[in-house]
């Protein structure tokens, strides 16, 4: 029985882990159903934009108090965790604090001493953080979308957050020989006295319960990121790699539409010809995004790794005056769908099965789509590289080049283009007339 | 405009076997819009008074198909881009600038993977490119110690990260140049990118191009400087709707520049 908690222990961290590697080979399924992209260019570019913008936070900090808080809860995290590989250890082998035997007595000092400053940093940042959200009622946080769960998960985090950093202090204001060694309690031991009248046995059994309720908790936390918005403390890194590297104005052109136009164009070109037989020149089977599946796999990780902060919406010019259109919300509706999607892959037995259902009329509508101005404003507010605007524009060519659904005004403006090349009625040969006027 | 503008096209360069140093993609709105017609001529007074070798395609030019891609019919913007890519080719231009940030933001980028490559500028670049050279100087003082604040089009700026050329050149007026609290990155659009300029608003509770014409109000200009001519338009309806349009002008750079 001696060896019972460590087997315990690893019974619950095999656990743990398995449970969340299963969901991760959900996620990369469900990305899987995007269209691939190629994004073997501009490596070295691509790799400075992980630094800079993933790890570097810097559009973070382009809103100075949330960025700043945001950095201190993201440099805690990274750091505190060094603490649970020290935890994983002892919890498998009954070890004590293995790092005091390992590591020089200072340098273990030090390592505790800055996980228990950032601790309460970081608890600090949080109670902001929930503040922001719940008594300040910071506009971006209470747009329709943010109603029922999202509100809740915004919430749910910050709780975690909170539960963690305190067990990680009472276990170490509890542990006594950690106490008495005096090394690296900067903040502990001012807890320490909270607990004077406790017996010794009182304080080892409250400094066990904390251990373990700390990597349960994290065990926890970590299997709660899939059901989160939170994934983005992942995902953010692969996201910011695939993210676009090119001029923000620039829109891709359709490949397929490019095949067809040439064929068009070319006196040479035989109409009757049947298309080339290789699975890489395979037309696809329509134009634009009506769902989930015809967006590309980049979209898909974008949807997953938003973390409904909201900076695009609360800079989105449509959505500042009103419209229906939220940047935010685009992301949220794409990952629900998606989720719905993955949902009906799994009862369904590894097929999708039609649900009558799509990401466009069911999630997103056409009131939405067509108040965006392609003005980028949210592109460039994202923190982590997602680009709403690129979803908006695939369903807006699935409504006009797949179902004609153009707003009246804009179908004018196309007939125009075509019958004498200018967005209003006027003659082509009158192009130059202002040079006389 | 009083002085004769000189424009010639490239059908007559072509015919006298000259090759112009830039070609000005004139655009739909700066070849048939009334208010942007004034701009392309300023633009053109500009062109004329540095000597530039340039030349128009004049009734061989045909719409970028910018406005058709942004609202999602990417056939219509495809045939305009390879309709058009054909004769710039059969002309062998190699360099162009544009009043209108859509056209520089689509020829630029989405022009070449269909086989157009050009080199191809913003006029605020050109004009900024023309003081530096010394080919273009202002004389007088126009807009000396005059407020001005610039409104940075979403396709110059955000979309291709030109920020400083427009405001190098109004500094050179000598006006003081005021910002508003949302510029360069985080600019306000004026309301008409997307195809919104041929359409309707949905509904909602402001138009987009009166929020951003009180962004620039704030700033208590007495000119607002932009350099699109859909942000003209947008922000001149703006200035007329709050009643400010006898204390300020909406102007686009061209304009300022061409009257220093």
């Amino acid at each position: 029985m001696e060896y019972l908690p460590n087997i315990i222990f690893a019974i619950i961290l095999i656990a743990g882990i398995g449970y969340f590697a299963n969901n991760v080979k959900k996620l990369v399924r469900n990305i899987k159903l995007g269209h691939k992209v190629d994004a073997n260019d501009h490596k070295s570019e691509r790799w400075k934009n992980v630094i800079n913008i993933a790890l570097g936070q810097s559009k973070m900090v382009k809103r100075p108090v949330s960025g700043f808080l945001h950095v201190i809860v993201y440099v805690g995290f990274v750091i505190i965790n060094i603490e649970v590989l020290e935890i994983i250890i002892d919890g498998l082998f009954g070890t004590h604090r293995v790092g005091q035997e390992f590591l020089p007595a200072a340098l273990y000092g030090f390592l505790i001493g800055a996980f228990e400053v950032l601790a309460v940093l970081v608890l600090v940042s949080v109670i902001i953080f929930w503040i922001r959200r719940n008594v300040i009622k910071v506009k971006r946080f209470l747009s329709s979308e943010m109603k029922g769960w999202p509100k809740s998960d915004g919430n749910i985090i910050l709780y975690f957050e909170v539960v963690l950093m305190c067990l990680f202090l009472v276990m170490n204001a509890t542990d006594t020989v950690f106490q008495s060694a005096n090394s690296g309690n900067v903040i502990s031991q001012f807890i320490a006295p909270w607990f004077n009248g406790f017996s010794l046995e009182a304080l080892h059994t409250i400094e066990r319960t904390a251990w373990w309720l700390h990597i349960v908790g994290i065990l926890a936390f970590l299997n709660y990121l899939y059901f989160s918005k939170h994934l983005h403390i992942l995902l953010a890194f692969p996201n910011v790699y695939y993210g676009s590297v090119e001029p923000k104005g620039k829109f891709n052109n359709l490949e397929a539409v490019t095949a067809e136009v040439k064929l068009m164009m070319d006196p040479e070109a035989d109409p009757y010809a049947a298309p080339p037989e290789t699975a890489e020149d395979e037309v696809p089977a329509k134009f634009g995004a009506s769902d989930v599946m015809d967006l590309t796999q980049v979209q898909l990780l974008n949807a997953y790794t938003c973390t409904e902060c909201g900076r695009c919406t609360s800079a989105c010019p449509a959505n500042l005056t009103g419209k229906k259109l939220s940047p935010r919300k685009i992301m949220m509706d794409t990952r629900d769908r998606l989720e719905e999607v993955g949902k009906n892959i799994d009862i369904n037995k590894g097929k999708f099965v039609d649900d009558g259902k799509q990401l466009l009329g069911d999630y997103i509508t056409n009131e939405e789509l067509w108040a965006c101005t392609t003005c980028n404003a949210c592109v460039e507010e994202c923190p982590v590289s997602i680009n709403p605007l690129s979803i908006i524009l695939e369903m807006r060519r699935y409504l006009v080049m797949e179902q004609s659904a153009a707003p009246l005004e804009l179908n004018n403006m196309m007939t125009n283009i075509e019958n004498n090349g200018a967005p209003w009625p006027y003659n082509q040969m009158d192009r130059l007339n202002w040079k006389d006027e | 405009m009083s002085e004769q503008l000189k424009v010639p096209t490239m059908a007559e360069m072509m015919a006298e076997g000259k090759q112009p140093e830039i070609l000005f993609w004139v655009g739909s709105a700066g070849s048939y819009d009334d208010r942007a017609k004034k701009i392309t001529k300023a633009f053109v007074k500009i062109l004329n008074k540095a000597n530039v070798d340039f030349a128009v395609l004049g009734t061989e030019e045909s719409n970028t198909g910018d406005v058709a891609k942004r609202a999602g019919n990417e056939f219509l913007f495809q045939m305009q881009a390879v309709m058009n890519i054909e004769v710039l080719n059969a002309y062998e231009v190699t360099r162009i600038v544009t009043c209108d940030p859509h056209s520089f933001n689509c020829l630029k980028n989405e022009y070449p993977s269909l086989g157009g490559n050009y080199d191809v500028i913003h006029h605020t670049q050109f004009i900024q490119e023309l003081m530096s050279s010394g080919r273009l100087t202002l004389d007088g003082n126009t807009y000396k110690g005059k407020r001005i604040t610039f409104h940075d089009p979403c396709y110059l700026g955000r979309a291709n990260s030109v920020y400083d050329a427009p405001r190098d050149v109004l500094k050179k007026t000598n006006a003081t140049l005021v910002e508003m609290k949302r510029h360069k990155g985080t600019a306000l659009c004026c309301g008409a990118g997307g195809a919104q300029m041929f359409k309707d608003a949905e509904p909602g509770n402001k138009e987009i191009n009166v929020l951003r014409t009180e962004d620039a109000l704030e700033t208590q200009p007495e000119i607002i400087a932009t350099g699109c001519p859909y942000c003209n338009t947008m922000m001149t309806d703006g200035v007329k709707f709050k009643e400010k349009e006898n204390q300020i002008s909406v102007m686009d750079i061209a304009e300022l520049i061409a009257n220093a």
